[in-house]
């Protein structure tokens, strides 16, 4: 009995080996970590210098111009670039009210606990949905569900330049719908997470004052998570504005520039999809400069959004 | 004596009222359509589904009125998302280890940090773009182009942040006391994280990993030019180094023919993609909320 005590306190030391080991392992892993720096820098140096021959050609004026013609080598991007910032604002403007409704809806006691359960889950399984999935439930049942209501949008409001044009088929308006369907999981489920962080204690504070419960939501609990929920908007404009499938496949692929949602348009991800397997010559590193636009756009997108959450995340 | 007793037109009750009916509507206009879509894919493309689907191969577009089936594509999306996850799981686990065990919060994890959910926000179409100027117009990979080697690699751009992000976040989960333990008994650095916190973190890890590879699964975009599509069957090993085809691409492919064969087609393999990701989903999630339960216990 003594003797097996001795054995298990009898000091041993560490091989060399071991510790080449140990430190084989440590540095690994660093490595292994600092692969997501070096993949994030050479996306953004390869398309950048994949760009570069249209950037010295056209500079600037890529942005604002519209003329895409393969033919004539002139290459410009407003129509995409246009495209992918209205439609991913306008679809924002929709999710926001009904995301945070939504979210207010499932964190507030309106129904008992089990239904909201149910609700929440179900939100956050929707966002599991593929979007090539979504492009072809839009396309066969969304469009034509949408075809007398944009006529009517048409003929009441064709004054309005948004409103202007003939519907035909596959539209701006209609990659906006998809994209409310594709964004309202996310702002529901980061809305919700954020309302629910909101200490118990506000609210009964608000309640004891005497404030109804409307009152409490608006003056107390939507301030208090409102840098959670701006941070989930911005993820979603992000998204909004790289989603690429669904648009496509929707959005009718047209690079006449229109100010109106119910003609055909392009947006810069809907662009790269269609013309990337095809192009060859200039018309690559054109493609490739619209990227660089879109990942420019994204990452401030992002960026700012970490920036948000960071500043103004809860100190309670 | 009044003012003890609820009173339906004071002004608050009645935008209390008000507000609350706009909140409910929200929530049906939010979930309705929802509700629609899930149930309206999973009928359509139910109705499709034959025991043929799953061993022919798809017919080109136009010249009968049998589309065929998905035998290619679903076994392309197989090796596909296992080639991505092959290459994004070590990295990722690798690096989510150095994040939550070895870094001490210094500026290069911080920078790690943040680049990982900067990575996790770029656009999906953006890394395929970024793998078709490396890998498939560069012709790096024994000279074959378009492959399904090239496809996996850009779905495994987009699963690495997933993948580290649980790894990070599930290893700091365990208590510190373990490491200390582990530490204390003579135990190096690394057996201390191999046999100790990763597998207390296992679990955690494992269903942030499946619902990575799950969401990868049904990536369309990094797929259209680097593994572009194939309409044949996969014989062997070297079918790698070609053109692969995948479901997500399928259904991209099929939605946009005139065919009503076609258009079939893509029905049923969305419903087994979108079938198989829920599933996955449901699945994981319902244990991670059972083994939750077990450990308050």
């Amino acid at each position: 009995m003594g003797e097996e005590k001795l054995t298990l306190f009898k000091n041993r030391k560490r091989f060399g080996i071991e510790k080449n080991i140990d430190i084989i392992f440590k540095n690994t892993a660093l490595v292994l970590s600092s692969f997501v720096a070096i993949i994030l820098l050479g996306i953004i140096l390869v398309v950048f210098f994949q760009s570069f021959e249209s950037f010295s050609r056209y500079g600037l004026k890529f942005l604002v111009t519209s003329e895409w013609n393969p033919v004539k080598d002139e290459y410009g991007a407003f129509t995409a670039i246009y495209g992918t910032l209205v439609t991913s604002f306008l679809s924002l403007l929709i999710t926001i009210p009904l995301g945070v409704g939504t979210a207010i809806f499932i964190t507030e006691d309106f129904v008992p606990k089990v239904f909201r359960e149910i609700i929440g889950s179900f939100v956050e399984l929707l966002a599991a949905i593929p979007s090539v999935v979504l492009g072809l439930w839009a396309i066969f049942v969304m469009e034509p569900f949408f075809r007398a209501f944009f006529v009517f949008l048409h003929n009441f409001f064709g004054w309005i330049p948004l409103f202007s044009t003939e519907p035909t088929g596959r539209n701006s308006f209609l990659a906006i719908l998809i994209l409310v369907v594709m964004l309202l999981p996310i702002v529901t489920s980061i809305a919700r997470d954020s309302l629910n962080q909101v200490p118990k204690k506000l609210r009964n504070a608000a309640y004891g004052i005497g404030a109804s419960r409307w009152k409490t939501i608006f003056s107390v609990i939507l301030p208090a998570a409102l840098s959670g929920i701006m941070a989930g908007v911005l993820l979603a404009l992000g998204r909004a504005m790289g989603e690429t499938m669904a648009v496509t496949m929707i959005i009718g692929n047209s690079n006449a520039f229109s100010w109106s949602l119910l003609s055909p348009g392009y947006t810069i991800s809907s662009m790269l999809a269609n013309q990337f397997g095809e192009a060859d010559g200039s018309q690559v590193s054109s493609l490739f400069y619209a990227a660089f636009v879109l990942m420019i756009l994204s990452l401030v997108v992002n960026i700012f959004a970490q920036w948000l959450v960071k500043k103004f995340s809860l100190k309670y | 004596m009044n003012s003890l007793y609820y009173q339906k037109r004071l002004s608050r009750n009645i935008g209390d009222k008000f507000f609350t009916s706009l909140s409910v509507i929200c929530a049906m206009v939010a979930i309705l359509p929802l509700i629609f879509l899930v149930t309206y894919i999973l009928y359509k493309g139910g109705s499709q589904i034959t025991p043929e689907l799953f061993t022919l191969e798809p017919n080109p577009p136009g010249d009968d009125l049998d589309a065929g089936g998905i035998n290619p594509a679903l076994i392309g999306t197989l090796i596909i998302t296992t080639i991505a996850s092959i290459i994004a799981i070590p990295v990722g686990v690798g690096g989510g280890i150095y994040l939550a065990e070895y870094s001490k919060g210094g500026a290069f994890s911080r920078f790690i940090r943040f680049g990982v959910n900067v990575l996790a926000g770029v656009p999906s179409i953006i890394a395929g773009v970024f793998i078709y100027a490396l890998i498939v117009s560069t012709k790096i990979l024994f000279g074959s182009m378009y492959s399904g080697l090239a496809g996996g690699m850009a779905l495994s751009i987009l699963m690495l942040p997933t993948v580290i992000k649980t790894t990070d976040e599930g290893l700091k989960l365990v208590p510190n006391e373990l490491r200390y333990a582990s530490l204390g008994v003579g135990a190096s650095m690394y057996t201390t994280i191999l046999k100790v916190t990763l597998p207390s973190a296992f679990r955690s890890i494992a269903t942030g990993v499946v619902l990575g590879i799950a969401r990868a699964a049904g990536e369309t975009a990094p797929l259209i030019f680097t593994a572009l599509f194939s309409y044949y069957y996969i014989t062997g090993f070297g079918d790698l180094f070609y053109e692969m085809g995948s479901l997500a691409v399928l259904i991209y492919n099929f939605a946009l023919e005139p065919y009503d064969a076609q258009n079939k087609l893509a029905w049923a393999a969305s419903f087994i993609l979108v079938l198989s990701i829920l599933s996955v989903n449901i699945f994981s999630r319902i244990l991670a909320a059972f083994t939750e339960k077990t450990k308050r216990v």
